[in-house]
């Protein structure tokens, strides 16, 4: 078998894809190093799922390369199939069926004898804490259940690169942290992992590399430190009731922020970076204000989040625009969250 | 580490499997989807109520209410005798409706990203659904033949032209199967197939010799009626239950022409969009 032990696991160079006249990916590059986590980091439409797809052979660039474990995307596409386990926005399982049922089928599907096939469910379905729930019908999981279950079945061929399509979309927070419980476990056991997400803190617990994209084009890499860095650190946020005082809010509050701070003219909203100083800088920002005294509203020390990052890099927030070739997964992504809410709160009306 | 444990290390590398190993691959892949298919079908008891009292609501209703006011010339035993070989073709047609809509709902959960993806033969997603689906509609069509019998039907042509009209009535649904199998996956949403589903069926099996001889309809409709593949498949059946002198032949060769066009226009397409699924 070749090991392809040099190169890194996913290797991404100018790849480059449109939908009729909307560019999806304006030349993508990636280098994942072997038993590493990079995160995806970008808005719906960003092109982060076109990405999944053509690195898992589901669709071609027009062009560009990508190699998986060093086979091509295109010309190797069936030895890349053997190398990957992929996890979509929803939970691609057969409802009508059992735990057990579904995963047994995957490992059919991918040419393991019944015995093992029935074995590797069962290890699964234990490790993914579904052992309970093995036997019913996957229909009456709760969203969470479904996703896990989803995840456990990309994991059934043992795959060296696994690809997590924004694993943790429609979720409940509880669900969430479970989630990424889960995912870490997995990696600590030396798979490389390629994750989407639209969460800056969803980024910051699993990933080791971050880029950030955005219409179709990397925009920023590094680690989550790095970007945050960019940001300048946690983020003192408020709102300025009277617009007409907006720039002497920036004014007053520009010394105590590492950053530039923004100013969003129609709601009034003010951020600014503050490093790591933390309720210094907040206590700071009181006294700032108070002294030019301006009236504020929510004032407040938060993480930084994908909009601060992208307002640092773009000096735009993040938009909420879906390309045409991603329209059917955008409705799709609506759906699931709400079914995930509805199965929440169907568990907790019960 | 045991060898359960490690399934990846056993697929060769860069060069691939053998066609050898890749053909028995093709069958194990369409068998093991194929028993995927047909058990989310028996977990779905509304499904299989569905599937099989529609039809027998049709042969009820042809039978007792409306039968009696459609007079059939030249056709022994009377209506129920005309009757039954276009419930059947009707009934085969109709079961497609379920491979358009399962395989709209496999790409719309991610279930054949996630197939299409995986190191499997990649014709086994297409051939399990039409497998699964063929065995349904057979399935079905012998419990409506069974139904028939109870109602006063009577093949007239031997058991061996029986047969041959399950065999042409489960080939014309297989035919179907396609078109639906392209639909489902070009459009993609369970709604809009389900709806695109009843556009294009129920024309072709209401309009065609299937419940009333064509000579009832206006002249303008006959010209419809006469040559799409429904009435075509429709009559050859009728021909092969009943004998008596239909002009199987002529009917027999008009539906295997429409059949063989059918499988060469849709087969490749539901393939291309199976292959382009998005």
């Amino acid at each position: 078998m070749t090991q392809h032990s040099g190169g890194p696991a996913i290797l991404v160079e100018g790849l480059t894809k449109s939908f009729g006249n909307v560019h999806a990916l304006r030349g993508i590059d990636l280098a994942v190093p072997r038993g590493t986590v990079l995160g995806v980091l970008g808005p719906n439409g960003a092109g982060k799922t076109t990405a999944v797809r053509i690195l898992t052979t589901l669709l071609q660039p027009d062009g560009g390369r990508a190699l998986v474990e060093g086979y091509d995307v295109v010309r190797d596409a069936a030895a890349v199939r053997r190398s990957i386990g992929l996890a979509g926005q929803s939970a691609a399982i057969q409802e009508e069926l059992t735990g057990r049922e579904n995963l047994e089928i995957i490992g059919r599907l991918y040419h393991l004898r019944w015995p093992e096939a029935r074995s590797r469910a069962i290890e699964l379905l234990e490790q993914f804490n579904l052992a309970d729930a093995a036997d019913r019908a996957a229909k009456t999981y709760s969203g969470g259940m479904q996703r896990r279950l989803d995840l456990a079945a990309s994991l059934v061929g043992k795959p060296r690169v696994l690809f997590l399509d924004e694993p943790t979309t429609g979720l409940d927070p509880r669900s969430r942290l479970g989630m990424w419980e889960i995912i870490r476990t997995l990696v600590a056991g030396g798979t490389t992992l390629l994750l989407t997400t639209q969460y800056l803190d969803e980024a910051d617990e699993l990933a080791d590399e971050i880029v950030v994209i955005d219409h179709g084009k990397v925009i920023a890499a590094g680690t989550s430190e790095d970007l945050k860095g960019k940001v300048g650190g946690d983020v003192v946020e408020f709102t300025v009731p009277d617009r007409g005082r907006i720039d002497d809010a920036v004014a007053a509050i520009a010394r105590i922020g590492e950053g530039e701070p923004h100013a969003d003219a129609d709601t009034g909203m003010v951020t600014v970076g503050v490093g790591g100083r933390g309720s210094d800088a907040l206590v700071d920002a009181v006294r700032a204000l108070d002294g030019a005294g301006l009236q504020t509203r929510g004032l407040a020390l938060r993480r930084p989040s994908l909009d601060d990052v992208f307002m640092a890099l773009t000096g735009h927030a993040a938009e909420e625009e879906e390309p045409a070739g991603g329209r059917r997964r955008g409705r799709k992504r609506g759906n699931d969250g709400d079914k995930g809410k509805d199965k929440t709160s169907e568990r907790a009306a019960s | 580490m045991t060898a359960i444990a490690e399934p990846a290390s056993v697929l060769p590398g860069s060069s691939g499997p053998g066609i050898g190993t890749r053909l028995s691959w093709a069958v194990t892949d369409t068998l093991t989807l194929t028993r995927r298919n047909l058990l989310v079908w028996l977990r779905v008891p509304a499904y299989i109520v569905f599937t099989v009292v529609q039809p027998v609501m049709f042969v009820l209703l042809f039978r007792y209410v409306f039968g009696g006011a459609i007079p059939v010339g030249g056709i022994s035993g009377g209506y129920v005798n005309f009757l039954m070989p276009g419930i059947i073709g009707q009934t085969a047609a109709f079961a497609t409706f379920g491979t358009a809509i399962a395989l709209a709902q496999e790409l719309k959960k991610g279930v054949i990203d996630r197939l299409r993806s995986m190191p499997m033969a990649r014709s086994a997603v297409l051939a399990g659904r039409l497998v699964a689906d063929t065995s349904r509609m057979l399935i079905t069509i012998l419990i409506i033949v069974g139904v028939g019998y109870a109602v006063g039907f009577r093949f007239s042509n031997g058991p061996a032209a029986a047969v041959a009209m399950v065999v042409l009535a489960t080939v014309f649904g297989m035919a179907i199967c396609c078109v639906a199998a392209w639909t489902g996956l070009a459009i993609g949403d369970e709604e809009s197939v389900q709806a695109f589903g009843m556009i294009w069926l129920f024309p072709l099996t209401f309009v065609s010799s299937a419940f009333v001889p064509i000579g009832s309809m206006p002249g303008w409709l006959q010209a419809f009626a006469k040559n799409q593949p429904v009435t075509n498949v429709i009559d050859a059946m009728r021909s092969l239950a009943l004998g008596h002198g239909l002009p199987l032949e002529t009917n027999l060769l008009k539906s295997i022409a429409w059949l063989a066009g059918i499988y060469i226009i849709f087969l490749p397409l539901a393939v291309r969009a199976y292959r382009k699924a998005s």
